[in-house]
């Protein structure tokens, strides 16, 4: 399938969003720029991570007013699939693609650390290669993943099954010490109603070797392949030696 | 709901220079968004020996200058710029004062 990765000025996870995709998956990757205009022919677009705008008035909200994001909406609200990464994930909300907002960390600091989540919905276009219940073993690296919603709005999200993954212990229980940044009801990751616009705080594109510490991120982008009607498997060449070969 | 504070404009007649808008808009955390950083200042504030200190709410300041508009309208315009950039409806409050200024 043909994967979008799009860069804004301050992303800094979209080079190995595109490592990931190309290299350790066998994908189609393009690069596009904010200002690009269009996202035609794209099976799935990718808001990378990173402090887009220099986080400037509020993480977000300067880049979904880029025009490369009039293309993202219009592609949503088509039904193309929109995957958001920690920055993405903010610029979706800011956006209106989801619902809610990630507001400062409830405990202030700059949080990078491997955190666990659970799979709360393994039938979604972005974790079908999971099981519901499945423990993943992913990092975060953020200041502003409070995510937060309206009573009404978190509701909705629990009617429409639209809640993705939730932070949990290694074990997959919700507790307050497991949960990294104060987030209402654990959630560390949703979809749009519709199910083809997903948002999580977790980076999976650095969860994607056992080089660096695992490889449970493999199963959001497998999922998407898969949703896609993909076969692509993880290749059976150990990925080590491509990425010591360098790019 | 926003508030608006207007305040009586004027233009003084003996100051020359076009003159415009000038708009304070305070953004504000609602009622009941957590504020994790009013929160870390009231206890700054409390070690700080002001026990009398309660909540404390952090938002935003900022000035926005307008020219060429009328005065009905850069409050229109003005609450449109809040709900659309300036402040996050989801999280945020808004309010603004209006005053006569002078065009930079």
């Amino acid at each position: 399938m043909r994967w979008g990765v799009i860069t804004f000025p301050g992303s800094n996870d979209d080079a190995q969003t595109a490592f990931v995709l190309e290299r350790l998956l066998g994908e189609s990757v393009v690069r596009l720029w904010h200002k690009d205009e269009s996202v035609d022919g794209l099976d799935c677009v990718v808001l990378p991570g990173g402090f887009s705008y220099g986080d400037y008035l509020r993480c977000g909200a300067v880049a979904r007013l880029s025009p490369i994001m009039r293309a993202v909406e219009a592609f949503a609200q088509g039904g193309g699939m929109v995957l958001g990464i920690c920055n993405g994930f903010q610029i979706l909300c800011e956006a209106g693609l989801l619902p809610g907002a990630l507001i400062r960390n409830r405990e202030l600091g700059f949080s990078c650390r491997r955190v666990h989540v659970r799979v709360e919905e393994a039938d979604t276009h972005f974790t079908n290669r999971c099981r519901r219940g499945d423990v993943l073993d992913i990092p975060i690296k953020h200041g502003e993943g409070c995510y937060i919603a309206d009573d009404a709005t978190l509701r909705s999200l629990e009617a429409g099954r639209q809640i993705v993954l939730r932070y949990t212990d290694a074990e997959g229980r919700v507790t307050p010490e497991a949960n990294p940044n104060g987030s209402l009801g654990a959630i560390a990751g949703i979809r749009n109603a519709r199910g083809n616009v997903f948002g999580l705080m977790p980076h999976p594109e650095h969860a994607c070797e056992w080089l660096v510490g695992g490889e449970d991120g493999r199963k959001i982008f497998l999922s998407i392949i898969a949703a896609q009607g993909g076969t692509a498997e993880t290749p059976a060449v150990p990925t080590s030696s491509k990425v010591l070969s360098g790019p | 709901m926003p508030i608006f504070l207007l305040q009586r404009s004027s233009f003084p007649g003996d100051e020359g220079g076009i003159m415009g808008w000038l708009a304070r808009v305070y953004v504000t955390p609602k009622a009941g968004v957590l504020d994790p950083q009013g929160k870390a200042v009231q206890h700054s504030l409390h070690t700080l020996g002001y026990p009398e200190v309660g909540d404390v709410r952090i938002g935003k300041y900022m000035e926005v200058r307008l020219a060429d508009v009328s005065r009905e309208s850069a409050e229109v315009r003005l609450r449109e710029m809040c709900d659309r950039l300036l402040a996050n409806r989801v999280i945020e409050d808004f309010r603004f004062e209006i005053d006569a200024a002078p065009v930079d």
